[in-house]
């Protein structure tokens, strides 16, 4: 089945089978291995990509559903090579160690500050919860996530 | 965070710098094992055994065979038979050489029956139904206590194993360590107590399971590119599985999706190898989440009795610890996790001059059990600070004051570091850095022990407590483990920095290269890192045992020490002054004397094109000849509902004694991460089997592991000390903070609620049924 879609910015059309999941058709036809799979079955949220704005398992999601969509992965949020300010902020306070969890959980705190600019801590752990992440105990990467919700408030006043 | 009292100045140790590998991690460019794709690479796919203990009667794979798209059907009828070990170990590994590639019997529903190389992932599925095996199915025993009966059945009555204590009874180690007269340390203590506290079958868990891709170069040589924490080992053991010379096999360890302990085992990349060279192409292969719970490794399930012995005054007397450990079907690290058990334990009780340890590792048929960060200490502490709980209590003292009577001080030794090694005797060792003693004060302040401790709090069906716990480790393998380390100075005044060692997200290809840089004047992004690669860099056992920051880290700080000195000596002939008049900082070598200066630039330059052209370069290894502790107290305050057994940590706390933290924020993930782990130890994780051995839970929803939302904030405490013998003073941390939840959390609900919750994790259920007893 042919799909026209945008992808990081850019338009994509290609033709794909419909059982196709959306994780193989970005890590596998495209090439875009930023996207990981934890557990193929919605558990871990390793896969979690943007889809029209909300987070999206792209385990679980088949890859014609983002027909005419605008899908976002882990390789399209730096602009300019510079990092976005969620990206920067996980650098900033040390919240990845193997980092196979970390392009899901950067979508996902993408996905809440798109929601909520002004999260409370308790309101990024519930956010988060369909993140795992078995290194950091969270810490850190909830720490990441409220600075760059400031420095996100700062830069747009 | 905070880093208690000042240390010396060190201008890039000690200090946060950027993890070396963050700035691209953040952005999903590193390249994990499963991110190449090879033209022409097949799938391998392993047929599990349906039974928990059978002999393969026959195995009829024409209909796979004949299927368009199957390359290859491994079995035992068609491979060499080689008896090995899968655990990542140092050679001779103190583990039972009882698995082989594949066996005429399987001894656990998972075992590995056969595999399947084919063009796709349908088509190996697919071809591994159409394989008919004839099973004779044999009876299986599912405890330690079944598989020790008299007339078990046994589970390793093959004849070429060898390494195995007792095949006979199902015994695949035993330990039995006594340290003086334990009847009459009793006898002469005015109170003792006993706990006997069980941590059932619990799994590791990394977000990427295991992985492997096996191709070959362009010599034909046997690349194995693995999701490793252990190369070398994987180099050596699989050459040794498959007939190789290992001269024919290059192991490379690109970026690793976390181990903690699971991928210090061998447990696809013989299989993945074994079928590209049958095949001569290049085979991936993944274990599903499924597999992953199953067919990897487990923490030895265990059930650890502890007797404590003591004056009226609190000082231990007698110490009795005795563990019996199900090691599963194969025997992987069942010596070594047992003997750590007492050997991680009982020095931190150094008091007490009447000792014994003693314990078995038993067969059973079910998963195999492996190492997992703690390594049996994890399963030790969770008995022996029930016990100091208990013991407490009994004495009418405060548990802080207890551990402050008994625990080992700087500058004392306990008989257990000569007792027990790594499967033989250890060495005898005196701690040079120990700041328990603080932790235990900082740590009681932060949670507000004292006001909290003296008082229950009730509101409605909730009640509060609060419970503390303490824990040591080690750092790295007393003369048994080697990490090696080379430095290339480049013209332009940067460095290349190869290390065996694997950093499999802890953060070490990072701390290793601020110890470079710290000697080398340099800033860490003048330090280029190449790290586990078998062809590249030199030895490295690899990242287990606490060990790369200690061991590694030290042959790294060799190595610098080395290349400085080389650095200087051609600068002397620059500068025309002597060495020891010069300084290196700031990317200069200064003259202390005259203040003239050349630039490493321009010294490399000198050193590669110039004059006496060399290359600047060291290698350099570090055996530990001792593995100083770090040490941990764990303070957590608990609620429970009465009326539903949940149990809620509300706060945690630790304070750790690691030496001189290289890099502060890594050292506190590694605490936090370890602590997280045990919060899901104490609580939720548990793997479930029917009473056919098949696992009931082996996914991510029904093994509940903690998410953001089911850990409270957790505060760390790097407490300092510093360890003389260590990189700038460090020690370990990656292992010790799992060691501490489940007694703190046990101990603190029974502040709560009165009773001692002994086996693990404590779930609702558990919580309900002993307020019901005891309650």
């Amino acid at each position: 089945m042919r799909i026209k879609f945008k992808l990081n910015g850019r338009k994509v059309e290609l033709d794909v089978p419909p059982g196709r999941r959306l994780l193989d058709l970005l890590r596998e036809d495209l090439g875009l291995t930023g996207t990981k799979e934890g557990c193929g079955e919605g558990e871990c949220g390793a896969c979690a990509v943007i889809v029209d704005g909300k987070l999206r398992l792209s385990c679980l999601t088949t890859a014609i559903q983002v027909d005419g969509k605008e899908v976002l992965t882990v390789e399209g949020l730096a602009r300019d090579g510079k990092l976005h300010p969620i990206q920067e902020a996980l650098v900033e306070t040390a919240g990845l160690q193997c980092g196979f969890c970390t392009p899901g959980f950067v979508m996902a705190a993408y996905a809440l500050l798109l929601e909520n600019p002004r999260p409370t801590r308790e309101e990024v752990r519930a956010w988060l919860s369909g993140n795992l992440c078995r290194c950091t105990g969270y810490e850190k990467i909830v720490d990441a996530v409220l600075l760059a919700a400031e420095w996100l408030r700062n830069r747009d006043g | 965070m905070e880093v208690v009292a000042e240390r010396k100045r060190t201008s890039v140790v000690g200090k946060n710098v950027r993890k070396v590998d963050g700035v691209v991690l953040v952005c999903g460019r590193p390249k994990f094992t499963l991110d190449v794709d090879l033209p022409g690479t097949l799938v391998g796919k392993i047929l599990h055994s349906p039974h928990a203990h059978a002999e393969i009667v026959s195995i009829d794979t024409s209909k796979a065979e004949a299927l368009p798209g199957v390359a290859c059907i491994l079995h035992h009828g068609n491979v060499e038979r080689i008896p090995y070990t899968t655990a990542g170990q140092g050679w001779p590994e103190p583990s039972p050489y009882d698995s082989f590639l594949f066996d005429r019997k399987v001894r656990f529903v998972g075992d590995r029956v056969a595999a399947v190389a084919a063009e796709s992932e349908e088509v190996a599925e697919e071809a591994l139904r159409l394989i008919r095996v004839e099973y004779k199915v044999l009876p299986a025993v599912f405890s330690p206590e079944e598989a020790l009966a008299d007339g078990a059945p046994v589970i390793h009555d093959e004849e070429d194993a060898t390494g195995i204590h007792d095949a006979q009874h199902n015994i695949a180690a035993a330990v039995d360590i006594p340290v003086g007269d334990i009847e009459r340390g009793f006898s002469e203590s005015d109170v003792v107590v006993e706990a006997t506290c069980e941590i059932p079958y619990s799994q590791h868990t990394p977000i990427e399971p295991h992985c492997t891709v096996a191709y070959f170069d362009e010599e034909g040589r046997l690349v194995i590119r693995t999701s490793t924490q252990v190369p070398f080992h994987v180099r050596r053991i699989v050459a040794r599985a498959l007939g190789l010379p290992m001269e024919r096999i290059r192991v490379i360890k690109p970026r690793i999706g976390g181990g903690f302990g699971t991928k210090q085992e061998i447990v696809l990349e013989d299989v993945a190898a074994a079928l590209a060279l049958r095949t001569g192409r290049p085979v991936v292969m993944v274990y599903t989440r499924e597999e992953e719970f199953v067919c990897a490794r487990t923490r030895h399930p265990m059930r650890v009795r502890v007797k404590l012995g003591a004056k009226k005054d609190g000082t231990l007397h007698a110490i009795e610890m005795e563990a019996t450990s199900n090691t599963g079907a194969y025997g992987a690290h069942a010596l070594t996790v047992l003997s750590n058990v007492g050997s991680k334990t009982l020095p931190l009780y150094n008091k007490a001059p009447h000792l014994h340890f003693h314990g078995k590792a038993v067969y059973t048929n079910l998963p195999v059990a492996g190492a997992y960060r703690g390594y049996g200490a994890t399963q030790g502490y969770f008995a022996l600070e029930v016990a100091m709980d208990e013991l407490a209590e009994r004495l009418g003292m405060d548990p802080i004051e207890l551990r402050l009577k008994n625990h080992i001080r700087a500058g004392e030794t306990s008989p257990i570091f000569e007792k027990i090694g790594e499967g033989r005797e250890g060495k005898p060792m005196v701690v040079r850095s120990c700041a328990l003693e603080e932790c235990l004060k900082v740590g009681a302040e932060r949670i507000g022990w004292y006001e909290k401790r003296s008082r229950r709090r009730r509101e409605g069906r909730w009640a509060y407590g609060v419970g503390m716990a303490c824990a040591m480790q080690g750092s790295g393998i007393t003369g048994i483990d080697m990490g090696a380390a080379t430095i290339l100075m480049n013209e332009d005044g940067s460095f290349r920095l190869l290390v065996g060692a694997t950093d499999l997200g802890t953060g070490s290809d990072t701390i290793l290269a601020q110890i470079a840089a710290e000697v080398l004047g340099v800033p860490v992004e003048r330090i280029v890192v190449y790290s586990s690669d078998t062809d590249l860099t030199p030895f490295d056992v690899g990242a287990y045992a606490s060990s790369t920051t200690y061991v590694s880290g030290t042959a790294v700080l060799k190595a610098a020490e080395e290349v400085r000195r080389q650095i200087l000596e051609v600068a002397a002939g620059m500068l025309e002054e002597p060495p020891e008049d010069l300084e290196l900082s700031g990317e200069q070598v200064v003259s202390k004397k005259t203040g003239k200066s050349v630039s490493l630039s321009e010294v490399g330059h000198q050193a590669t094109y110039v004059v006496d052209q060399h290359q600047i370069a060291a290698t350099a290894s570090f055996v530990p000849p001792e593995s100083p502790p770090p040490f941990t107290a764990f303070f957590c305050e608990v609620a429970v509902d009465t009326e539903t057994g949940v149990v809620r940590v509300q706060r945690f706390v630790a304070a750790a004694d690691c030496g001189v933290p290289i890099h502060p924020k890594l050292a506190e993930g590694q605490l936090e991460g370890a602590i997280v782990q045990g919060i899901g130890h104490a609580l939720t994780e548990e793997l479930l089997f029917s009473d056919k051995g098949r696992c009931l839970n082996a996914n991510l929803f029904d093994y509940k592991i903690p998410s953001s939302l089911d850990v409270p904030h957790i505060e760390v405490v790097l407490v300092k000390s510093e360890e003389p013998t260590g990189p700038f003073g460090a020690k370990s941390i990656a292992e010790v903070g799992i060691n501490g939840p489940l007694p703190a959390i046990s101990n603190a609900i029974y502040h709560a609620v009165g009773v001692r919750l002994k086996r693990a994790p404590f779930t609702p259920e558990r919580v309900l049924a002993a307020l019901h007893r005891d309650g």
